[in-house]
């Protein structure tokens, strides 16, 4: 499953970012790391791009990008 | 890498650091968002300097930190946002180049502070760790501790600081807490060794697989460090920022909030502006009268009086739409608005082919586009950055202002549509409107030609909200002015005495003292500046202008707002000699063509704002455009393309004007 196909506010773990370009390299420097929680609050008014919480701060990124970050839902036991 | 040497070269370098004797050099670095232009405010107060364009490329501040009464205060550089030592944008590399004692011209920092959102520990390390790795010396300064604090996260400095090897100070920049123990770090620094601690060996290797690797290493180190250190908060329920974006970014309220606080931007620039503007003006009239009484009449008072004095009025009468417009540009990016607002209108922006990041260089560009071309630094991809750099003169700047107001002001004041809403109001609202509009097409146009380029990747943060602090908006206020007042003003002041110069040589023969006001028209018929509007007359004319606006047009080339002084000039020697000279726009309205005509018509008006909304002309945004493309190519091009659009559009609006009916 990708960011871009999970719903609003649901607890997600990024499993791995496929992008290989500079791209992928500036979301994994800014966290976006397999392991690290990530949650979608929002879509932007036009639907695009999407605002997402990672770890501890806000980003916004289009589902374009969205689309090369592979997550899992996350099960409450891991959650704490 | 020389342009970084060109670009940093006011900075003095410092031969020998270590010692007491010496003042050290520090380099302050952190993420973008991190809290660490408050730091700087906080530590050097008023003692910074801000590099000035169009002389160097990137806005680089340094200022004076007393660190300890027993040595000379340290210099310290605020270095642009970055999130690795991988740089991606321009802006980064310079920052890295700098911290990595790459760049001539700037010595090695002895110690850099790297601030640290205590908000968001994990993402922030990861920058702090790089720095840690490379053997510099490193103090980490933890930013926004109180917020920290109120967020219920608990972090153990002191352990923090243990385990990455290097002191961790928290400070709370607003409230100058910590600010004492940051200075201490920093000299306790100097006398001891670097880390030992490695997270990750740094390697030269370049192949994607293995950065990876290494990224997700240090990502597992400082998660183990954070987790061992902080107790962080809870990630799932929504923070404070969050459920201000339930309404600011809303489906239907965020674009509402958008238009109503450009609005509100627009009503002050506007209405607020011209009151401080109408008094400096009164102010200039009156010194420019009183020099006239008081000194004998002579080519030296012509030149105090018309030349300088109104040269230097024309200046300061920009001050206050500037200071208000960067008012808001600094609150609206201290909040955190300004990445919102770059969220909302991405989709928009996209649609032809930019960046929502291109919204705040393009926003920016209504004050100046010199400014807004260099805020396009952050835009990674280049052709995006030249498309954005190519479109933003198009954006009604400040500069035009004076010429629109001038313009409404002798041709549609007091005109109300349904009796209410003004002709002006709507014609400048129209001037702004079709800006955006051709800067749109030509956006569109060019990202599918010369720039022709795959949609760019928008990634960006949306910092917290904050409130905007009042220092910050004050030194932004203040740098900003500055930076104006030397670029602009001396440009300004110096045409200004250059054109006064152009009308006031060759000296016509004062033979016949019989009427002044003949005597004076055939003085501007016989200048330089006269004989250059003669020359280009006939390809103006079509445009609705005479050879006067001509002049007018040769000396706004440099920048726009130069015509108002170059008419005032024109029309004042022109004018009736009697002691109550009439206001430049009793002058406009008044002059006639030699049959008799008015030379200027709603309709020339009109014209002309077209004119100068869609040229280029601005000598300082071909100069960094220049700066930032590093080429003549693409300020050649701009120059070219606008200036046709501008005559077409001209030739169209007046033509076609005249074709229905009107004057």
């Amino acid at each position: 499953m990708t960011l871009d196909m999970i719903p609003k506010n649901v607890m997600a773990r990024v499993t791995s970012v496929t992008a290989t370009d500079a791209h992928g390299l500036r979301l994994m420097e800014m966290g976006v790391v397999p392991g690290a929680p990530v949650r979608v609050v929002k879509a932007a008014p036009l639907g695009d791009p999407i605002h997402v919480c990672v770890r501890d701060y806000h980003l916004a990124l289009r589902r374009a990008e969205a689309k090369s970050i592979t997550v899992t839902l996350h099960e409450s036991s891991d959650l704490d | 890498m020389s342009a970084i040497a060109k670009t940093l070269n006011h900075c003095t370098p410092d031969p020998s650091p270590v010692d007491g004797a010496h003042s050290l050099t520090i380099a302050l670095a952190g993420n973008p968002n991190a809290g660490k232009t408050s730091l700087f405010n906080s530590l050097t107060g008023l003692r910074q300097k801000v590099a000035n364009y169009p002389g160097v490329t990137v806005e680089s501040k340094s200022g004076l930190w007393p660190l300890s009464p027993m040595m000379p205060p340290a210099r310290v550089i605020d270095l642009p946002g970055l999130y690795s030592l991988d740089a991606t944008s321009l802006d980064e590399e310079i920052a890295r180049d700098i911290l990595l004692g790459r760049a001539t011209n700037i010595a090695t920092p002895d110690v850099i502070v790297v601030a640290v959102d205590a908000t968001n520990l994990v993402r922030n390390l990861y920058l702090a760790s790089q720095l840690i790795d490379t053997g510099q010396r490193v103090v980490i300064a933890l930013t926004m501790f109180d917020r920290a604090e109120r967020s219920q996260l608990i972090i153990d400095a002191e352990k923090l600081g243990d385990a990455l090897g290097v002191a961790v100070v928290p400070v709370v920049a607003k409230r100058r807490r910590g600010l004492a123990e940051l200075s201490k770090a920093v000299l306790a620094a100097m006398t001891q060794g670097v880390s030992a601690i490695k997270s990750v060996e740094l390697s030269q290797e370049v192949d994607q697989a293995s950065r990876h690797s290494r990224l997700i290493k240090r990502y597992a180190f400082i998660e183990r460090i954070v987790s061992d250190t902080a107790e962080t908060g809870d990630h799932r329920s929504p923070n404070f920022s969050e459920k201000i974006d339930r309404v600011v970014t809303h489906r239907i309220f965020g674009p509402v909030i958008l238009l109503l606080v450009m609005l509100l931007v627009f009503q002050t620039i506007f209405s607020w502006a011209s009151l401080p503007m109408n008094l400096i003006d009164q102010v200039f009239s009156a010194l420019a009268g009183a020099v006239r009484t008081y000194l004998p009449a002579g080519i030296l008072t012509d030149l105090l009086a018309d030349g300088i004095i109104a040269g230097v009025g024309g200046v300061l009468a920009f001050l206050p739409q500037i200071l208000m417009l960067f008012f808001f540009i600094s609150i609206l990016e201290d909040s955190g608005y300004m990445a919102r607002a770059a969220f909302l209108t991405d989709r928009i922006m996209r649609a032809v082919g930019l960046h929502g990041k291109a919204f705040v260089p393009l926003l920016s560009s209504f004050a100046c586009a010199v400014p807004g071309i260099m805020a396009t630094r952050t835009i990674e991809n280049p052709k995006d950055r030249i498309a954005t750099i190519m479109i933003a003169p198009f954006m009604s700047c400040s500069a035009r202002l004076p010429v629109y107001t001038l313009m409404i002001a002798a041709f549609f004041s007091g005109q109300k549509v349904l009796g209410v809403i003004s002709v002006g109001a709507l014609i400048i609202l129209g001037m702004y409107l079709l800006g955006i509009a051709v800067a749109v097409v030509v956006a569109w146009i060019m990202k599918r030609t010369i720039l022709k380029a795959p949609a760019p990747p928008f990634v960006m943060e949306l910092p917290a909200y904050r409130m905007p602090s009042v220092g910050n908006v004050a030194h932004s206020l203040f740098s900003r002015s500055t930076v104006f007042l030397k670029r602009a003003g001396t440009v300004i002041l110096a045409i200004s005495i250059l054109l006064w110069a152009l009308v006031a040589f060759p000296r016509a023969g004062s033979g016949q003292p019989g009427n002044p006001a003949d005597a004076a028209s055939v003085q501007v018929q016989n200048s330089f500046a006269g004989r250059a509007g003669r020359l280009i007359e006939p390809a103006i004319r079509p445009l609705g202008f005479d050879w006067k606006i001509g002049i007018g047009l040769i000396s706004s080339f440099a920048a726009r707002e130069t015509i108002i002084s170059t008419l005032s000039i024109v029309y004042n020697v022109g004018d009736d000699s009697d002691t109550n000279s009439s206001s430049l726009v009793d002058a406009l309205k008044n002059a006639k063509r030699a049959d008799g005509s008015p030379v200027w018509t709603p309709l020339t008006g009109l014209s002309l704002m077209i004119f100068f909304l869609l040229a280029c002309q601005c000598m300082s945004t071909v100069a960094i455009v220049r700066r930032e493309t590093n080429s003549w190519r693409w300020p050649a091009f701009m120059v070219t393309y606008m200036l046709a659009l501008a005559y077409v559009a001209s030739f169209v609006t007046y033509q076609g004007g005249q074709l229905l009916g009107f004057s």
